[in-house]
């Protein structure tokens, strides 16, 4: 019998943990289209059943100043969720801003079907990949625009004439 | 497969709410909900309703032996996760307790009280097991009852007249509750004195 190792274990979970909310993240920032064409592609027949009604509602948003400041709540932010089931017992869960409820939904499956063993390979390749690339593509270009309207402050150094 | 809860959570819940807050305020009648629910066994669709309508994330839920031991959890995985409740490790933490009358039997004085200053931070146990409408005349007196009422329930307690008579001694504290059979349901708050006829 192996002798169950608690720390491989707790990082094993740790990983997991990680994985899913690296996926959970990319989905709440997918559009529409980049789940929808897929999922329809090689899930066809994937029947996800909603468990509770797809819901908009408001989420505290909290927030501190610094690392070390007080937490204090920032404002509220419009949040749509979504938790659907498979027929094979995965659970979905998506929580997108916004009030797209067709959106939520479909992140909601894509989640469900990452969690399938058998399935994930083609989720990280047909979606997540695709919706990494984006943000990715989109992030370095607002650096890039941010980058041509930076100006380079300097201090002249005073002409102390007369030395 | 997991169950479903309401298929309209804003209305239904709003319909229900209605109607437990008629039947604290009217104690003794008798009113029907969650018709459209099906729970996992041994939960009643009235008690799951209750408990759908009013637990949420604040509300510790306590549930008893006998629907743990059933159907492998399903009853308490059912309930946390369409209220998002915690479950409350004793029922005397508990905002709310689920309770089968004639599996668990009924011990009124382990619940929450209340304290003095806050009288509601007591224990609303929702029992069923009994039969509601049939069996032996209780009759109720108190506040929203004009003169005297009457509720006809079966497998109550033994001791249950002693039980609630100890429990309206402690008033403002004490418990209150939800009797709840198939669709049926009945309220009876701290404030309620029960008596039954000799026979």
């Amino acid at each position: 019998m192996p002798i169950a190792d608690p720390v491989a274990e707790q990082a094993r979970d740790d990983g997991a943990i990680a994985a899913r909310q690296r996926a959970m993240a990319l989905l709440a920032r997918a559009l529409a289209p980049e789940m929808a064409e897929p999922v329809e592609r090689i899930w066809p027949s994937c029947a996800a059943r909603d468990l509770k009604p797809v819901e908009t509602g408001l989420v505290m948003l909290r927030g501190r100043i610094g690392g070390d400041g007080a937490p204090f709540n920032v404002g509220e932010a419009t949040v749509t969720r979504a938790v659907v089931e498979l027929p094979s017992g995965e659970r979905g869960y998506a929580h997108v801003l916004g009030r797209d409820v067709g959106r939520a939904r479909l992140a909601a499956v894509v989640d469900a079907l990452w969690q399938k063993p058998e399935a994930r390979a083609d989720v990280e390749a047909a979606i997540l990949a695709p919706i990494a690339a984006r943000i990715a593509a989109e992030k370095a270009k607002t650096r890039a625009e941010t980058a041509a309207t930076r100006v380079d402050f300097f201090t002249l150094v005073r002409g102390e004439d007369g030395a | 497969m997991t169950a479903l809860a309401f298929a309209d959570p804003v209305f239904e819940s709003q319909a229900v709410f209605r109607r437990i807050m008629r039947a604290m305020a009217v104690p003794g009648t008798i009113f029907h909900c969650g018709e459209s629910l099906a729970p996992p066994a041994p939960l009643a669709p009235a008690a799951a309703a209750a408990l759908l309508t009013l637990a949420d994330f604040e509300t510790p839920l306590w549930i008893a032996p006998s629907f743990a031991a059933a159907s492998g959890g399903a009853v308490a995985a059912y309930l946390t996760f369409h209220t998002g409740a915690p479950l409350a490790p004793s029922p005397e933490t508990a905002a709310f307790a689920l309770i089968d009358l004639a599996a668990d039997g009924l011990r009124l004085e382990r619940f929450a009280q209340g304290t003095a200053e806050y009288p509601d931070r007591s224990t609303t146990a929702v029992a069923q097991g009994a039969c509601l409408g049939e069996g032996p005349k209780l009759t109720l007196a108190g506040p929203g009852v004009a003169g005297e009422a009457e509720l006809r329930a079966e497998g109550l307690p033994r001791d249950f007249l002693a039980q609630w008579a100890a429990n309206r001694g402690g008033f403002p504290l004490g418990v209150d509750m939800i009797l709840a059979a198939g669709t049926a349901l009945a309220c009876l708050p701290r404030s309620v004195v029960l008596s039954q006829e000799m026979r």
